[in-house]
Parts: structure tokens; sequence; C-alpha cells
């Protein structure tokens, strides 16, 4: 126990200490905030769907949230490669205890990012319709952090360098990003597209943000919440095989 | 306490390690020598759980670390070659964690700490973050680290690479007490012949991946006819030099030497 809440408290020390890397880390939601929040407000009007801001901030938050687990747990790499890895790895601690406190620690810092993506929103006019849900919407905020911090892990535990990562960003979560319905409603969607942004794990995270936040969702809150914990259990399971499979 | 049966390791088509055999009782202090890329750190890796062995056969304290790896990470300790520090710490925390993960009780843990950053002057430096320390000064840390803990077994993987005399000193001095008054088993890889003589009683010698002879210090320069351990090193394994491969960590520390300018 001992060893999982050190190496959690390692990852928040981690990230306090990176000012720099917190403020770009803004940088980029706040982008698609303002630049679709703003852009595509009139277009999402005239079609009826009444304000844009409101519709895609919750959308702006997962992405963050998404972000940042995945790439704590990527942060393997970087362990890997300066060395520390080992450290933890010849250590008479289980290999699953070390999982767990990394991915909670990763777990951890994203919820933070993703609040203060909140803020940020709330500050360019978002308003969530009820304050009642907020605990809600940070139980899913929660849920998708610990889904793709394992997930993240599984990845860093397999890759061996930093050239698979380009392909990782590409193809993996860029389109989990882009087809979570983040950004589009998941109404009325060609057959392909429907199909697979139901098969997008982060589809539920968002909805279920949407769902807590706007009072609005495709799926109900409570097959939201079953999906993604589902997948949290199946991922973390997965990610700590990957684990502990690691060779130096 | 460390027994190896003709172990092997391949990787690809590269053999690193070709059927060493050794066995190491307890209390021994045993160095293993060889020039680069000879297969010491791999074989170091296969008796500390880090690889699994291709062939053959590793017993630490009578237990493989293949099935009970667990068993064996709690009996021993390791200085590596390369780093293995957490540089945005300060040097008070790799200290604290490595206590938390290895179970030093905590009293223990805060006295150990202050006495081994002071052995080593870095107890001034205690709470700077480890990326700011210069070569020599994170190298006394790992092994500070190393030593905080008493494990059965302690291997050390060239540990004084780029230290100071007077920390090499320190080093060896300490290793020698720990053995003496512990009982420590040490195995320990070292380019410096005369560290190898000075604390190690027995010696084996490491050559594209084969033991090539083992024994005393005085049993190598008898059986090689020279009057230093030095020149039977050169005896028993030549005097050409060797390359050795850039393995992925080598690269990926490129790139990341790169990506922060």
């Amino acid at each position: 126990m001992r060893a999982i809440y050190i190496l959690w408290l390692r990852e928040l020390k981690r990230y306090s200490r990176s000012r720099a890397q917190i403020i770009a880390s803004l940088g980029q939601p706040l982008l698609y905030l303002l630049a679709l929040g703003f852009g595509l407000g009139p277009v999402f009007e005239q079609a009826g769907r009444g304000s844009y801001l409101q519709f895609v901030a919750p959308g702006v938050i997962g992405m963050s949230v998404l972000f940042s687990s995945i790439f704590s747990g990527i942060g393997l790499l970087w362990d890997r490669q300066f060395g520390f890895l080992k450290e933890t790895l010849v250590a008479p601690v289980p290999r699953l205890h070390i999982m767990i406190g990394k991915t909670l620690g990763g777990a951890t810092v994203s919820v933070i990012q993703g609040t203060m993506v909140l803020v940020i929103c709330l500050l360019a006019g978002f308003r969530p319709s009820t304050m009642a849900t907020i605990p809600l919407a940070f139980t899913f905020m929660v849920l998708i952090c610990i889904v793709f911090a394992a997930l993240g892990t599984a990845i860093g535990s397999t890759l061996q360098n930093m050239q698979g990562f380009q392909l990782i960003m590409n193809f993996l979560v860029m389109p989990i990003y882009f087809l979570s319905g983040a950004l589009f409603p998941l109404t009325n969607l060609p057959k392909v597209l429907a199909v697979i942004t139901r098969l997008d794990p982060l589809t539920y995270g968002i909805d279920g943000l949407r769902g807590a936040f706007i009072g609005v969702s495709t799926f109900s809150v409570a097959t939201d919440l079953a999906v993604l914990l589902s997948l949290a259990i199946a991922f973390t399971v997965f990610g700590a095989y990957r684990f502990s499979k690691i060779q130096i | 306490m460390i027994a190896a049966q003709n172990l092997v390791k391949t990787f690809g088509t590269v053999t690193a390690v070709n059927g060493v055999s050794f066995d190491v009782p307890a209390g021994e202090i045993f160095a293993f020598l060889g020039p680069n890329g000879a297969g010491k750190t791999t074989t170091i890796q296969m008796l500390t759980t880090l690889l699994t062995p291709t062939s053959g056969s590793v017993r630490i304290d009578g237990l493989d670390p293949r099935t009970h790896s667990h068993d064996v990470r709690r009996r021993f300790g390791i200085v590596f070659q390369d780093p293995s520090l957490d540089g945005e710490l300060t040097a008070y925390e790799n200290m604290d964690l490595h206590g938390v993960l290895y179970h030093v009780p905590r009293r223990t843990r805060v006295e150990r700490i202050e006495r081994l950053l002071t052995l080593f002057e870095l107890w001034d430096r205690r709470d700077s973050v480890v990326k700011q320390f210069s070569g020599g000064m994170k190298r006394r840390l790992e092994i500070a680290r190393g030593l905080l803990h008493t494990p059965k077994v302690l291997f050390l993987d060239e540990p004084t690479l780029g230290l100071d005399p007077q920390s090499r000193n320190q080093l060896w001095t300490h290793v020698k007490h720990l053995n003496e008054t512990e009982g420590v088993t040490v195995f320990l890889t070292t380019h410096y012949m005369d560290e190898a003589e000075r604390v190690a009683q027995r010696i084996a010698i490491i050559d594209h991946g084969t033991i090539v002879a083992q024994g005393t210090a005085d049993e190598l320069k008898q059986q090689t006819q020279t009057t230093s351990l030095e020149g039977a090193f050169l005896a028993l394994t030549g005097s050409t030099i060797r390359d050795e491969r850039a393995d992925a960590a080598d690269q990926m520390r490129q790139v990341a030497k790169m990506w922060r300018r």
C-alpha cells in the first residue's frame, strides 16, 4: 500500500514541478474551445441545435482528460529511457502495485487538468444546466482517466522507444478523440461512422459528461457508467498484464 | 548464494552470453571483469529478474528468478551501470522512494538516508532536484541509494564509473564494511583492476559471452604468468578494442537529448 501511495505522490510531484508543461497543455483545449466554439457556433445554431459552445465544452474537457491520461501512461517510455523504470522493476513490490500507483497518479493529474479546462470553459461562457450533477461529471472524468491511463500503460509497456509514439498519436489517440462525438452530435450519422463511434470508449465518456453537464445525452447515463466501468476494469487488467511482462 | 549454470542469452542472432557458469558462496565478494560488450551487464540483468535467460539456470539464495521473482527481489540490491534516478525529484525524495519500495521502516529510513547522504557528501544538496546534479553527484546518489537497505546480495554494475578517487575509496570501504559486518554477498563488475584486486576474493574474466578464467587474483596471475591483474586480463582477453552495440535505450536517450535541446 505504501508503494502505491509513494508512486502516486511521485506523479503529482512531477506534475506540479512542470509549470511550463501545465500551461502548454491548456493551449490546445483553449484553441478548440474558442475556434470551434465560436467559429462553428452560427452554423450549429442555424441547424436548430442550440449553442455549440454549450455542446462542445464537455467534449473539450473530455479531450484534455484523454490526452493527459493516455500520455501519463505512455510516460513509462520516459521512465524506461531515463532508467528510473529499472529501479521500480527490481524492487520487491508486486508489479501490479507499481502499475496501480502510476495509473492512479496519472488519473489524478488528469482530473486536475480537466478541472482547469472546466474553469476555462466557464470563463468562456459555458453554463452547466444544474450544479447538482457536477459530482456525476467528476465521476465520469475519473472513469475516463482510469480507462486511458491504463491503456497508456499497456502501450508504454509494449513500445520499446519513442519511434512508435507518433504512430500511437496519429492512429490511436487522435481517432479516439475525433470519433468520440466530442465535436459533433451522434444522431443522424452515416451508418459506418455510427458504428465506429459506438466502438470508441471515449464516446461513452463524452456522452456521460454531456449528460451530467447539460442534461443532453445519446445513451442513458447508466449505460455510459456501465460501459466505462467495465472498460476501466478490463484495461487495468490488460495494462497490468502488459506491465508485468516488461523486460529491460 | 548466487549460482549460474550454463547461462545463455541471445538477442535475435547475437549471443550476448554463451554458457556462463559460476558459483558465489554466501559472504564472498566476487568480481566479474571483461571488456565492453563481453556480457557482464546482460548476466547481471538475468541474475536480477530483468531478463529471462534463453537457456540455463540461475539460483539466488536457492531461488529461481523466473519462478520466484518476487522472493528473489527481496534478497538483493543493485547499483546499475546506467542512470536510474528520477531527475524531477530531489535527492532526498529519490532516497525516500527507494526506502519505501524496499520496506525500510520509517525511523531506520530517516536515519540511514542522513548517514548515507552525509557519507557521500550530498546532505547539503538533499533538497535539490536531481536533474541539476553533476554526473559525479548523480553517481554518488545512485550508490548511496543502493546501500539504503541491507540486502543479502548486492550487485554493483561498474559502480565507480565516473567517480573521483575520494568517492571510490568511500564506496569500497563501505562495501567491505557491509560485507564483513553483515555478511552481504557482493557481485561487482568494474574496469579498474586495482579495485577488483583490492576488494574481491575471487574474480571471473568474461569475454565474448564466455568465462575465460576464474580464481583469486594470484591464481589468475600465475595461470597467465603475469605480474599484475591488468597483465593477466590483457593476456586473457587480447588487446583489441571492443565496440558495444547501441541498443534501443541508447537511441532513445539521443532522441530525448534532441527534444530537450
